[in-house]
């Protein structure tokens, strides 16, 4: 790489550099001290004879000043320091120039996530199923014994036959926290009845749903809740052998799994005998192997037989004929970590919580634009605006609220005038939603919602098995449509024909992914009807994120001729010289934003 | 992982494990596919030959069950696989401008390999730590908060 040699004035000459070091000169990293870190870094080059070999250059903003300020990236190696002072320079001069050893204290701590903090109970908040997560240690047994695990096993198994069983769980009011919201009893109940010696319970750990990540936080954080809820429902409903299917891309979830159900057998309270009675129950984990439909029920089934995770009709239910033509239940993670505490509280403590009809609390993920992301529990019945602006702490950056989505690619979008309806079945169900797994993400007004609609379709038309021509053919053409409006090139019919296809692809696939998939399409139709009708007959996207329809212009009056954006511009697109306001060519720009993300005066504005 | 061409001998040896790891039993099949794809990298076709024999499940069979799965692949890949998240959750929250940068810095598009057989950049769908989007994995590492500023610097750490 060529440079100037830095302080030679009116004799530079082109030399090779070794290295090259980027300082950020962003205003909030000069208030940091920069400059100083600069003059620092020159000074140790001269003293260690390197000037020659490395140079020291000025750039703009590199990572985030508030969280990384001052920094600097070295090349070759791309190496991005950190939050340096003048006294970390000699060192890091010496061990990175000289002994040619990148220092990792200064670097940026790009290292892998392990877990995320889940914190105190934010206002509103019930927590049941979290209970012990981040308070317990996962991998101990009694840890977990010592708040009470194993007791409702322990009771189940000594004090209640399987009907006591089914029954407190009936008049518990559960549902199934999968997203259907079928009652669990009744779900043991059907398996209990069908008449059998050989019987499986499996828990559905598959949680594919964009968003959607609290199942994991339970089976990382308290396995023992769904080993303890699986063994006292396979007591229930007279299973001998139950399977967790989890998915791979959960390997610490899988471990825990693994370490829990081995520890439950030491200790006598999995396997042969439990706590020395007469019932036996073993649990085995089966990974997934990177398919989204392997969440549904039958798929399930199937790809725990060993073949391609495609669904099966129902009748027959898994309940007469699941696993390998056996009477089979399948209940979601959450559904059983439910169930200690329903056995040792008692059903009415739990039903008095939530609405007539949805009892209990429900864990959802706050996802996408909202301040404080991530998991929440909640008693159902609490209406949206709560969890967006109490649980959620409202809209990051200061932007308006435009919708939410709830329930995972099979959900509708909710804009604002919804915000006071309560979350509970029945009512996310009337507003073209669904409960699903509960993953809800929040939107912002930056966000385009035939872009949104998009993206959803793109995901399940990926994630179809390919087993039914109206999911596996209608989904790919809604997809087409949506591609098309997106790049300005919709046309007036396609709303009507986007309409037809849905209800095609609804009323005629299997499962519940094609039976889902056309909802974000008919919910953006019927909510946002206007932004389809602007990509297509104006071809603008008025929230400015579709880039066929968007371009990016230099505001004169704001520009400072700095030149920034040209240097960083990917395609070389800007011109100007310096001090004189920059032009973008149009017909060269990519529309990658890049420009607007580098500016420091704001002079760059998207229409 | 690998990505020089693999000899018999070492397919071999990746299904013989697998096989005693897991059994021969039909529906072992998926955990025997994972396991012979997480050593060598993929899945050859002498690697499904051979399991048919073993399992006595047709080879048509076991070829729809490799093609049907993300996880397993039957084309070689690079020596670090990375999967970047390619849902909503995640684009929302910036998404499109890291995927770029990831372009930028492989040089190659979505579902390639890198001449010098290094990078395969793949596209995932959802991992489940949308709290932290936008997020990839490189091979078994997961990083969150990702900003295009940090490309070049994980990409750095991997030989």
């Amino acid at each position: 790489m060529l440079g100037r040699i830095p302080g030679k004035k009116g004799n530079s000459y082109m030399a090779f550099y070794r290295s090259h070091i980027l300082v950020s000169v962003d205003p909030e990293c000069l208030d940091k001290g920069a400059h100083k870190v600069i003059d620092a870094l020159n000074d140790e080059l001269v003293q260690t004879g390197l000037l020659g070999e490395v140079q020291v250059l000025e750039t703009s903003r590199i990572g985030d000043p508030k969280l990384f300020g001052p920094d600097m990236v070295v090349y070759p190696e791309g190496v991005h320091y950190v939050r340096l002072n003048v006294n970390d320079i000699p060192f890091l001069v010496e061990e990175h120039f000289l002994k040619g050893r990148i220092v990792d204290k200064y670097r940026e701590k790009a290292a892998p996530v392990s877990e995320e903090e889940l914190g105190p109970p934010k206002s509103k908040e019930v927590r049941v199923v979290l209970r012990n997560c981040g308070k317990i240690d996962p991998e101990n047994i009694e840890d977990y014994i010592a708040e009470d695990g194993y007791q409702a096993l322990a009771k189940v198994l000594t004090e209640m036959t399987p009907e006591d069983v089914i029954k407190t769980v009936k008049s518990s009011g559960l549902r199934g926290r999968g997203g259907a919201g079928f009652l669990v009893g009744m779900k043991w109940e059907l398996t209990h009845n069908v008449v059998g010696d050989i019987k499986y319970i499996g828990c559905n750990a598959d949680e594919g749903d964009p968003g959607a990540f609290m199942n994991r936080r339970v089976l990382e954080s308290d396995p023992h809740s769904v080993v303890e809820g699986m063994a006292i429902a396979a007591y229930a409903i007279g299973a001998q052998k139950g399977f967790i299917y989890c998915r791979a891309e959960y390997p610490i979830a899988v471990r825990r799994l693994q370490i829990a159900i081995d520890q439950a057998k030491q200790m006598g309270l999995l396997g042969e005998n439990i706590l020395g009675s007469e019932y036996s129950f073993d649990l085995e984990v089966r990974k997934g192997a990177g398919a989204f439909v392997c969440g549904e029920e039958t798929a399930l089934m199937s790809s725990i037989e060993g073949l391609r995770g495609e669904p099966r009709p129902r009748p027959p239910f898994p309940s007469v004929k699941g696993l390998w033509g056996k009477p089979t239940s399948i209940n979601n993670v959450e559904s059983y970590a439910n169930i200690p505490q329903i056995i040792l509280n008692g059903s009415e403590w739990f039903a008095s919580m939530g609405t007539v009809k949805s009892k209990g609390t429900k864990t959802f993920t706050i996802a996408g634009d909202a301040v404080n992301t991530g998991i929440i529990e909640v008693p159902l019945g609490i209406t949206l605006r709560e969890i967006v602006y109490d649980v959620g702490g409202g809209i990051k950056d200061g932007k308006g609220f435009k919708a939410i989505q709830t329930g995972g690619p099979m959900g509708g979008f909710i804009p604002a005038e919804y915000l006071d309806t309560p979350v509970d079945y029945e009512s996310l169900a009337s507003l073209g939603s669904i409960m699903g797994s509960g993953g809800m993400v929040v939107m912002a007004d930056t966000t385009c919602m035939v872009d949104m609609a998009r993206f959803f379709m793109e995901f399940t038309q990926e994630e179809s098995c390919g087993k039914c021509v109206p999911c596996r053919v209608g989904t790919r053409r809604i997809l087409e449509i949506l591609e098309a409006i997106c790049k300005g090139e919709g046309k007036p019919e396609d709303l009507d024909t986007l309409e037809m296809l849905s209800k095609q692809v609804i009323t005629n696939s299997l499962c519940g992914l094609g039976q889902g998939a056309p909802n974000p399409v008919i919910s953006s139709l019927k909510n946002f009807r206007h932004e389809y009708e602007a990509h297509i007959h104006e071809k603008k996207c008025p929230a400015k994120v579709c880039r066929a329809l968007i371009d990016y212009t230099i505001a004169a009056d704001a520009c400072t001729g700095c030149m920034v954006c040209a240097r960083n511009c990917p395609v070389n697109a800007i011109s100007g010289i310096r001090r004189q306001p920059h032009v973008i060519d149009q017909d060269v720009c990519i529309r990658c934003g890049i420009c607007m993300q580098v500016c420091n005066f704001n002079a760059v504005e998207v229409n | 992982m690998t990505v020089a061409i693999i000899d018999g001998i070492q397919v071999y040896s990746a299904v013989q494990k697998a096989l005693e790891r897991h059994g021969t039993s039909k529906d072992e099949l998926i955990p025997l596919l994972v396991d012979v794809n997480s050593t060598l990298g993929y899945l050859p076709t002498e690697a499904l030959g051979q399991i048919s024999v073993a399992t006595k499940i047709p080879i048509s069979q076991i070829m729809s069950v490799a093609s049907f799965y993300s996880m397993l692949s039957t084309k070689p890949r690079g020596k670090h696989v990375i999967k970047f998240c390619e849902n909503a959750p995640c684009h929302i929250m910036g998404g499109r401008q890291v995927w770029e940068a990831l372009l930028d810095s492989i040089g190659v598009t979505e579902g390639e390999t890198s001449n010098d057989g290094k990078w395969t950049l793949a596209t995932t769908s959802c991992i489940g730590a949308c709290g932290v989007g936008p997020v990839m994995m490189v091979d078994d590492d997961l990083y969150g908060n990702l900003t295009p500023e940090q490309i070049p610097g994980i990409l750095s750490q991997y030989a």
